[in-house]
């Protein structure tokens, strides 16, 4: 199966000062992939090189052909600390950008139709018409969420969506990601290991680079095992770990 | 009761001078253009910038004082220059943005009393730029803030969709693939001109206000972007026409005036809200 993204070979950074090496990483359809990795060891960075906002120094970002192009079919949904909460934008509003640029609707009908039926889905549909700046930390980021997802992208990239949220929500939050992984490629960055583990099929450990071993586990000792350069860790069955530590 | 009526007799007859027909005009047209374009600056949090351009415009008044050509295309050029200059300053020169934009404004307004210094003999409209004067537009400069009217409408009417999503969130409207820098530009030039045209009615040092305190009171009823920017123009509106009115019968310079009806108006508003809530 050819994989959805197929990344090989990246060296990207910031200023030319490169922050990942040499990275590797196929995502494929109904992939669900855990990032996980310390501060700065570019997790961020990885999935913005992913959504073109950070042009390669070396290596290729290939997109399967019905993904690619003006319609780029990939969800995101940013860090919500780098939303401005004062701008003057409604619930609705903000869901409806994820229609920028997307052919697939016929019409504000259409659009406005599948706004309502994602906002009824996730619960918030009472407040549509609230600005932003008024939402709980859980509210914000299930609106995000209706946006990444309002034009029913292959590829659904998350970064730490479980900020300034609570258990509850979070619970919740990762149970809707797991139906929603039937439809789409889950690529999520976190910083709550725990939770995620149990999500996740495959854990990628990103600080500096980054290699693919698929079929594995993860306990707490492998975290611990940030101090090593890369580490990927995927979830089986029988919880199980294969990874040896690398340099 | 009389006194309403020998109020209203007046205004009305003020409407017989051609001048202040003229600068009732302007100040319509300086409403919308000033309520639309300052809505976005203010929402994308960019007065700074705003600041910056306007200032340097100062910069091209001076030139065409020196070389004898109309001021406000000085103006416009020196605008669009400094616009470009700060982005370039910004992305390619690596400078920080407060920085480069500092750079620019000072710049401008540097070039702009050397060229006056060196222009020969007394230049007698120095003052109607620096503070505006709406009652001295002419009918060539009404034209050209009509024509801005309809630019930024238009821009603003049809592609009202990206211009919100981007100026929310710029990164998401990247990586959706729209091509932000082409708009980011457009924009600016328009904020550019939007400063020039409007330099007549408030002056280059009062005109952020007109782009900021409309938006601000707006801001205390409503937090959907299209309705800001109507509600701005609306605010705007109220504050240089009463200005306007104010001027006349206080016999106080017109800028001035409107840009404290302007804050007057905010204060009203904001206390009203704070008590009656």
């Amino acid at each position: 199966m050819e994989a959805l993204i197929k990344i090989e070979n990246l060296t990207v950074g910031y200023d030319k000062q490169p922050v990942l090496k040499n990275v590797n990483l196929d995502i494929c359809e109904n992939d669900f992939i855990g990032v996980i990795g310390p501060n700065g060891g570019g997790k961020t960075t990885l999935l913005k090189a992913i959504l073109g906002l950070l042009k390669p120094f070396k290596g290729t970002i290939e997109f399967r052909k019905d993904i690619d192009g003006n319609n780029r079919q990939i969800g995101y949904l940013p860090q919500v600390k780098h939303i401005d909460r004062k701008f003057p934008i409604t619930v609705f509003d903000v869901v409806r950008s994820g229609s920028i640029m997307k052919n697939q609707f016929k019409g504000n009908v259409q659009i406005k139709l599948k706004i309502e039926k994602l906002l009824n889905e996730m619960g918030i549909s009472n407040i549509r018409n609230k600005a932003i700046g008024e939402l709980s930390g859980g509210q914000m980021q299930r609106v995000f969420l209706c946006r990444a997802i309002l034009s029913d992208p292959k590829v659904l990239i998350l970064d730490e969506p479980d900020t300034f949220v609570d258990n509850r929500f979070e619970g919740e939050l990762y149970e809707k990601l797991r139906l929603l992984n039937n439809d789409m490629a889950i690529v999520l960055v976190s910083h709550d290991m725990g939770t995620i583990s149990s999500y996740v099929k495959t854990i990628a450990c990103v600080n500096g680079d980054l290699h693919y071993h698929p079929s594995s586990s993860i306990s707490q000792e492998q975290l611990d095992g940030y101090k090593c350069p890369i580490q990927v860790i995927s979830h089986g069955e029988i919880p199980h770990t294969v990874l040896k530590h690398h340099h | 009761m009389n006194g309403i009526i020998e109020l209203w007799d007046t205004i009305v007859e003020l409407f017989a001078y051609d001048f202040f027909k003229k600068a009732f005009f302007a100040a319509v047209f300086a409403s919308i253009s000033c309520g639309i374009i300052g809505g976005y600056i203010v929402s994308k949090r960019i007065v700074f910038i705003s600041g910056g351009i306007t200032h340097a415009s100062f910069g091209g008044i001076g030139l065409a004082f020196l070389l004898g050509f109309n001021p406000l295309i000085g103006a416009v050029i020196f605008a669009v220059l400094s616009a470009l200059g700060i982005q370039f300053f910004t992305k390619v020169a690596e400078i920080r943005e407060d920085s480069s934009i500092a750079i620019w404004w000072s710049l401008g307004m540097a070039l702009g009393i050397i060229f006056i210094f060196m222009t020969p003999g007394y230049t007698p409209n120095l003052m109607s730029y620096l503070f505006g004067n709406i009652l001295t537009v002419t009918v060539s400069e009404l034209w050209w803030m009509f024509i801005l009217n309809v630019v930024i409408i238009a821009y603003f009417v049809f592609l009202f969709r990206k211009i919100l999503y981007i100026a929310f969130d710029e990164e998401f409207a990247r990586a959706a693939g729209l091509r932000v820098s082409l708009f980011n530009y457009l924009t600016m030039i328009l904020i550019a001109l939007t400063v020039v045209l409007n330099i007549r009615v408030v002056g280059i040092i009062l005109i952020l206000s007109l782009l900021t305190i409309p938006q601000a009171t707006a801001n205390l009823f409503t937090n959907d972007f299209k309705k800001l920017l109507i509600l701005s123009t609306v605010f705007a509106f109220i504050g240089t026409t009463s200005g306007l009115f104010i001027s006349y019968f206080l016999d106080i310079p017109s800028g001035a005036a409107i840009i404290f009806t302007l804050v007057i108006m905010f204060g009203v508003v904001r206390l009203s809200k704070y008590f009656f809530k």
